[in-house]
């Protein structure tokens, strides 16, 4: 179960990831927030966000055309 | 700039990446219509995003992206790539009927529709995004003179300057692009 949930669904490029940076503030060090999706461009792009920015990517899986991210801010 | 990489494990890859700490970037935003507000707005916000130092350079047609009121529009004139989506097809406008009164308005209201519906962010948002991410962003002086525009009629947030003021820091850019 995800600390925190950010449901970016219906938003398309760039969004769901500034929607995710912007929630990541809000996640402590060593919690995870967990990112809904519609936007497929979205699977690409928190791979290259989080190799980006040091934060881990625990998962992403599709569900439907609901794509989901579990991202974890790294222990301080 | 300081070189050093740190590694940060890739799920999908399953290697490590090494990227390096910091990069930055500069973009000169040059174009003020609808379409082409775009490719800045995303791309500073994004970077930003991503931690990135970001300075947005508004010179010529691009300055008026920092008037506090927008109302962007576009012309299918000259842009035969420019075809919407409708039933199904994609419709472009021959040259001569984009000419006509009230068609890049149409264009303009049809594209802001389309925009909404498909989830894209308008300029205003993604400009706020962008402040709010501290986007430095740099008024170009002389276009400000040139086409008579004052910084009262400006967001708050830039600030004035000119080509050298850009030049210095682009200089310090990793990432300079032109759009």
């Amino acid at each position: 179960m995800a600390d925190h949930t950010l449901d970016a669904k219906g938003l398309n490029c760039p969004l769901p990831i500034l929607k995710a940076r912007k929630a990541l503030k809000d996640v402590a060090a060593g919690e995870t927030l967990e990112i809904l999706s519609t936007d497929p461009g979205s699977v690409a792009d928190f791979q290259a966000f989080c190799r980006q920015t040091g934060n881990e990517l625990l998962e992403s899986s599709t569900d439907e055309s609901v794509f989901r991210f579990l991202i974890k801010r790294p222990a301080a | 700039m300081s070189t050093e990489a740190q590694f940060v494990s890739d799920e999908a890859h399953s290697a490590p990446v090494a990227v390096p700490a910091t990069k930055s970037m500069s973009i000169i935003v040059t174009k003020g219509s609808l379409d082409w507000a775009y490719p800045p707005f995303i791309l500073a916000s994004t970077a930003a995003a991503m931690g990135l130092p970001v300075t947005m350079f508004f010179t010529f047609y691009g300055l008026p992206l920092l008037l506090k009121k927008l109302d962007l529009q576009l012309t299918a004139a000259g842009n035969p790539a420019m075809k919407m989506p409708m039933m199904g097809a994609h419709m472009g406008l021959p040259n001569i009927l984009t000419a006509l009164p009230g068609v890049d308005a149409a264009c303009s209201k049809m594209m802001k529709n389309l925009m909404n519906k498909k989830g894209v962010a308008p300029i205003e948002d993604l400009r706020e995004m962008c402040l709010d991410a501290d986007v430095r962003m740099i008024a170009c002086q002389m276009t400000l003179d040139l086409f008579e525009y004052s910084l009262d009629d400006m967001i708050e947030g830039p600030e004035l300057g000119g080509a050298a003021t850009y030049i210095e820091c682009a200089t310090q850019s990793d990432i300079n692009l032109f759009i």
